[in-house]
């Protein structure tokens, strides 16, 4: 996020893009609910009805994949209108011709067939934004999970630099992130092609000083494989062995029959994780690894906020720290790697990361950070761009609309677009066992339109098999109005209805996001009914 | 040494000969409630609620009063025997005064303690609650025989010291209590205030009245200090809240010695520095407040040191 | 900012415009009982437990609506104010269940602090008991409205916090009562369970289903921790007893205040799970057999080893975890490119 959570409670404008904030996010959407009691406009773009739907002062009902199109169209009219920000788009950013020029065609009422929103809904939305004294963007997978995921982002962010609606406070392009480290991750090089903090790999300054300071000869140039690429690799062989830790890419991923085939021609599968997961079920090898209750460390959230996990309890049985079981492994394979503390880790990561250069256990026992903070008294960064991109001026990159990689057509007549549901998270391995959480929201459930379940015969509760091209699955229908015609919906939290099995890999050729919003399905009544899930 | 071998829930433990079954419970982490055993006194097998259940016995007997025998099977929390301890707890709570918003016991009360793990509301018996007058006239026992639980445990420890017999048993049935000779107020008694039972009760029955509205038991730390004011190294608890002493208190006599309340006042003179009061001392029936000198049998030194420190 | 000067017990303090006389003696220390006030909420001056005395004022006002003026003189703590103060207590407690030897709300139980530092026992009025049932429907939350005190918090916690407005007051008189709409159950209304209500009821109306019998607020240990579950970072406490995380609560978080969502206050019974992985396995003859860590780090070590050795590092893939600490993924980045060799490291970040 550019923003902080707090700030957005503090916007004038809302535009909230592709996220069911309120349930995916629940305390982000309090500050949501805050901002509109405070009497700012909110604008909400999903195909689906959610309860930020039912909030919004403007619910744009889009079709799914067509982002780019509506982005393009409100800057259409922002600038037909002559209502951008002159001043910060002559003093902070370049290539505004090129944008004006690609966007001309997408007038709104072209848009009106391709997006199915009014033309005047969309000129009244670009108005709030552009004339609003402090704007917000928020998006989260309902953006980037399309094969243009990322052309989706440079669209928005075109809009907000259109605007001068980033780089102050209120006003910014706030990602939510999905999982709890997911920003850590990213930012501790957990990544194909950059060590911490974003430092490119094909850098050799970079490759030198990270070789120094772990010790070694020299470092990988070439950028590795990504996600979607490695589970290729290992399909095709050219990948012998895996080691996952804390992950279970067979519910999580798309298209997962291709996930088991291609783990299963590994040579050897490492899986390192506190539950026996359905991956690590076919591992050669399982590690058993604390919770986050057991451990020490740190979190980075969504607003680049790095806070602590304190250790509550012992771990479980010999269950060890996943630090610990990384040192054991390097050790064993030759690389001494003896750490006494996570907190000696952090003092490493300070010295090779310039945006946590300035954060220590020390100061994180005072409050949370927010990176950059480069020095032990920078104070943190509340909000992104303030003043300079960092890449100086702000580039405008126009970018075209295309329409889904796989669109409905007869034989498979429904868009399937999936998500996350309040009481549960991720795969489920942890929110299926808590006593509670699956006792409140037992089963899955498919939602759809009253229209297509009447043509296909099916009433509320009954079982569907649904079907891709790729696989199918049984789940119970909810009949619901929070879908529109055309579009069905579900989760990906119940290892029961493995909706994994029907999404298109299909992935952004530059995030390598895969198209998990869109993919084209149908369903079928089942006679049998389905054992539903025992509650204990 | 003799060692014998038993199960206990399952678990195979090795433990001396002589041992009690309550004993080999606790050298191996096993929790049994106990309201009238204490490891200091003759076990007495009053209240009942330390029962288990033993291969070939047909009663569930007490585990304090119980020796262990080779071989022996037992089984401490099945169901038969966590009803029957429920049921005792219920009994004892029937006709229990519900004050424990307020007193000054809770959080260090064994009754409630057990009431709240064996889910005991008191709401199944409602039995007759006794009306007994507080007996609240000597400056430093408050004792509310309503919330007697009548383990003896505070008899016992009486006895233990050699001349002093303050309290027995007295009545039957309902009626009975603990009581003083010839059941007078404790200013009436032989009671020289050295707080041994008030230490051992294990409910709010006897409470040191220095410490009533000084802050609830979860909001006071406590350290163990060893008295000073003579060699036998008695044991008292300082008591501070928020980081401030607020009084001290008895908390286990050295071996064979009576803990004194010399040794007590003159400890919380000592280490509760916001300590203004005088102390009491029983001159004829009647409590009269003196001097630290004087309380103290130190002449007048005590004021002559304060005199000098202000 | 302009500022005032004011008396509060005979000691002269200077606080901002606009400070109420309840935030003016908190800023200097000075203990006001309240029941119905929390400073994330609202103001509803509903209890009156927080009067004080304020010179030329006829009344005893509530402290916690009062403004600060210039030159106020205001007496927290005097007998006409501590009598008052307990008159009220009286009468909350005259009609309150006497359930405080089990309550799982004593030890954090306002109602029961203040009757103890007032000396309220409940003898003096003798009010008729409610016996309302008790909801506990729903996994997540018990409500005893039988100890229910009428304060408001929860309506205006769910209201203001969590932006649903599920409860409200039904009844009137001595019958009020508080609970979602229609006196529904909470698993009837339209509560999401977030636990707001919960956290701020300042006694035993609103409890933890699953700290039931857990162990007494004084017997935990709070340890703040950062929630497991999704991007937004809330801060909680875990409470521990005997090794054991037992219940979460609300603690004041950077980003989230005392607010919760139902999974990171109610999502914890995983952590102890009997299905928790305890020691390492190994695939033999198919199956996952149980094995000591050195043979597995060393079997680990010996396959990756030779694959780097005979197929070269590129085949060797990692998959790090956004679940996972900061610490955790560095090492996994510095074992994936100081020890493989490779740079085939991504997590599944895009998910
Ligand atoms: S006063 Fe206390 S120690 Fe004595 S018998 Fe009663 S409960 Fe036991
Ligand atoms: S003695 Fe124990 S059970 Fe009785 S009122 Fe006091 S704390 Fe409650
Ligand atoms: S709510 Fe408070 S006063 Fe009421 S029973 Fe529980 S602890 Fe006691
Ligand atoms: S749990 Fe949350 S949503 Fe439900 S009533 Fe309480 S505050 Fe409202
Ligand atoms: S339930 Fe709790 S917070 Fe709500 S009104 Fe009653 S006492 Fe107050
Ligand atoms: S409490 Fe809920 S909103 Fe907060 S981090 Fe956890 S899952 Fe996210
Ligand atoms: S403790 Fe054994 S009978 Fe009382
Ligand atoms: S706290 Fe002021 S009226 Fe309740």
């Amino acid at each position: 996020m550019t923003n902080t959570i707090q700030e957005v409670a503090g916007a004038d404008f809302i535009l909230a893009i592709g996220t069911n904030t309120t349930e995916a996010h629940p305390i982000i959407g309090l500050q949501v609910k805050k901002a509109v009691r405070n009497g700012a406009t909110l604008a909400v773009v999903d195909p689906r009805k959610t309860e930020m739907a039912d909030l919004a002062h403007h619910y744009l009902r889009i079709k799914s994949g067509s982002d780019i199109a509506l982005l393009n169209a409100m800057a259409n009219v922002i600038i037909a209108e002559e209502i951008w920000n002159k001043e910060f788009v002559a003093t902070r950013t370049e290539e505004f011709e090129a944008l004006k020029e690609m966007v001309a065609k997408y007038t709104p009422e072209h848009v009106e067939s391709i997006t199915g929103i009014p033309a005047d809904t969309i000129k009244t939305v670009a108005r709030g934004y552009a004339l609003a004294p402090n704007a917000t963007i928020l998006y989260t997978m309902g953006i980037t999970q399309h094969i243009c995921g990322t052309h989706n982002v440079m669209a928005i962010a075109n809009l907000s630099m259109l605007c001068g609606q980033i780089g102050k406070e209120f006003s910014g392009v706030n990602p939510l992130r999905g999982q709890n480290n997911v920003q850590g991750a990213c930012d501790m090089g957990a990544l194909p092609n950059v060590f911490t903090g974003y430092q490119p790999v094909t850098v050799e300054e970079n490759r030198t000083k990270f070789a120094t300071e772990w010790g070694v000869q020299d470092l990988p140039a070439k950028p590795g494989l990504t996600l979607g690429e490695l589970f290729d690799a290992a399909g095709t062989g050219q990948l012998k062995c895996m080691y996952v830790m804390g992950e279970n890419p067979i519910l999580s991923d798309p298209d997962a029959l291709h996930v088991i085939h291609a783990l299963e021609k590994l040579d050897f599968l490492v899986v390192q994780d506190i539950f026996l997961t359905e991956t690590a079920e076919i591992a050669d090898v399982v590690l058993p690894a604390v919770s986050f209750a057991e451990k020490n460390g740190t979190f980075s959230n969504t607003e680049r906020r790095v806070q602590r996990v304190r250790k509550a309890v012992e771990p479980e049985g010999d269950a060890k720290d996943d630090w610990e079981i990384i040192g054991l492994v390097a050790t064993a394979m030759g690389y001494p790697m003896h750490y006494q503390s996570a907190e000696e880790i952090m003092e490493e990561i300070a010295r090779v990361t310039p945006s946590y250069a300035g954060i220590s256990y020390a100061r994180l026992e005072q409050g949370s950070l927010q990176w950059p903070c480069p020095t032990a008294e920078h104070p943190g960064t509340q909000y992104l761009h303030s003043g300079k991109f960092s890449r100086g001026l702000g580039k405008f990159h126009p970018v075209e609309y295309v329409s889904p990689d796989e669109m409905p057509n007869d034989e498979y007549p429904l868009v399937l677009s999936t998500g996350r549901r309040l009481y549960h998270y991720h795969t489920g391995t942890m929110t299926q066992r808590t006593g509670a959480l699956e006792v409140a929201y037992p089963q899955e459930y498919l939602e759809i339109n009253c229209l297509d379940a009447e043509n296909s015969g099916v009433c509320d509760g009954e079982i569907v098999k649904v079907t891709s091209r790729r696989g199918s699955v049984e789940v119970a229908v909810r009949v619901s109005d929070r879908v529109t015609p055309g579009l069905v919906f579900t989760s990906f939290h119940y290892p029961e209805v493995a909706i994994n099995q029907l999404t298109n890999p299909a992935r952004d050729p530059i995030s390598k996001i895969p198209e998990f919003k869109v993919c084209a399905v149908k369903i079928t009544k089942v006679m049998v009914s389905l054992n539903t899930k025992k509650v204990s | 040494m003799e060692l014998l071998t038993l199960t206990i829930d399952g678990r195979e433990v090795c433990v001396p000969k002589g041992t009690t079954v309550l004993e080999a419970c606790r050298m191996n982490n096993i929790p049994i409630p106990t309201l009238c055993h204490a490891p200091e006194l003759t076990a007495a097998g009053a209240c009942r609620l330390c029962i288990v259940q033993i291969e070939g016995m047909r009663n569930l007997p007490p585990s304090c009063v119980t020796q262990v025998t080779p071989g022996m099977k037992v089984e401490t929390q099945n169901p038969k025997v966590l009803n029957a301890r429920k049921t005792i707890l219920e009994l004892l709570v029937a006709n229990h005064p519900l004050d424990c918003m307020t007193c000054q016991k809770l959080g260090n009360c064994s009754l409630a303690e057990y009431a709240y793990e064996y889910g005991v509301t008191g709401k199944k018996y409602q039995g007759e609650k006794r009306h007994l007058p507080i007996d609240d006239a000597n400056p430093y026992i408050l004792r509310d025989l309503n919330k007697c639980i009548l383990c003896g445990k505070c008899i016992a420890t009486c006895e233990a010291v050699t001349e002093r017999n303050v309290i027995g048993f007295a009545y039957r049935g309902f009626s009975a209590k603990v009581s003083t000779f010839m059941d007078t107020d404790l200013k009436d008694s032989s009671c020289v205030y050295c707080n041994r039972c008030v230490a051992i009760c294990p409910v709010g029955a006897l409470m040191d009245k220095n410490m009533i509205g000084k802050g609830r038991a979860w909001e006071l730390s406590t350290e163990e200090v060893t008295c000073t004011f003579c060699d036998s190294g008695c044991k008292f608890d300082i008591n501070s809240k928020n980081g401030k002493v607020v009084g001290v208190t008895a908390k286990s006599a050295a071996n064979g010695r009576p803990l004194c309340l010399k040794g007590r006042i003159g400890s919380d003179f000592r280490y509760n520095s916001d300590r203004t009061e005088l102390p009491f001392i029983n001159q004829e029936g009647e409590f009269v407040q003196v001097t630290w000198g004087e309380f103290l049998g130190l002449g007048d030194i005590v004021e002559k040191i304060n005199s000098l420190t202000k | 900012m302009e500022w005032f000067t004011l008396t509060i017990d005979g000691r002269e303090v200077c606080v901002p415009k606009g400070t109420t006389v309840l935030e003016a003696c908190r800023m200097n220390d000075i203990p006001i009982p309240t029941l119905c006030h929390d400073p994330e909420l609202t103001s509803a001056g509903a209890c009156r437990l927080c009067i004080v005395q304020i010179e030329g004022m006829r009344n005893l006002p509530p402290s916690c609506v009062t403004q600060v003026t210039q030159g106020m003189v205001v007496q927290t703590q005097n007998p006409k104010v501590r009598e008052a103060r307990k008159t009220i207590l009286e009468l909350l407690v005259a009609n309150h269940p006497l359930d405080c030897m089990t309550c799982q709300k004593m030890g954090d139980c306002s109602l029961a602090q203040y009757a103890y530092d007032y000396g309220v026992t409940g003898e003096r009025y003798q009010g008729e008991a409610r016996d309302l049932p008790i909801d506990s429907a729903n996994p997540f939350i018990i409500k005893d409205p039988n100890k229910c005190i009428a304060c408001g918090k929860c309506i205006r916690a769910c209201d203001e916090i969590q932006g649903r407005s599920v409860l409200d007051f039904s009844f009137r008189g001595f019958d009020v009562q508080v609970g979602p709409a229609f006196n529904l159950p909470y698993n009837e209304s339209d509560c999401v369970f977030c636990g707001s209500c919960v956290s701020v009821c300042p006694v035993g109306a609103l409890t933890e289903k699953k700290m039931q019998g857990k162990g007494r607020r004084w017997e935990m240990e709070k340890v703040t921790t950062t929630c497991p579950y999704c991007g937004t970072g809330c801060s909680l406490d875990l409470n521990v007893k005997n090794g054991k995380v037992v219940g979460i609560t609300s603690t004041d978080g950077d980003v989230n205040g005392s607010a919760l969502c139902v999974k990171g206050r109610f999502g914890y019974g995983f952590i102890h799970h009997p299905d928790r992985l305890k020691t390492p396995l190994i695939r033999k003859d198919g199956k996952l057999v149980e094995a000591s860590w050195t043979e597995a780090i060393n079997l680990v070590a010996e396959k990756l080893s030779a694959v780097k050795e005979n197929f070269g590092s590129d085949a060797i893939g990692v998959l790090s975890s956004a679940r996972c600490t900061n610490e955790e993924n560095y090492l996994m980045n510095k074992l994936t490119r100081a020890v493989f060799g490779t740079n085939n490291i991504d997590h599944c970040a895009r998910l």
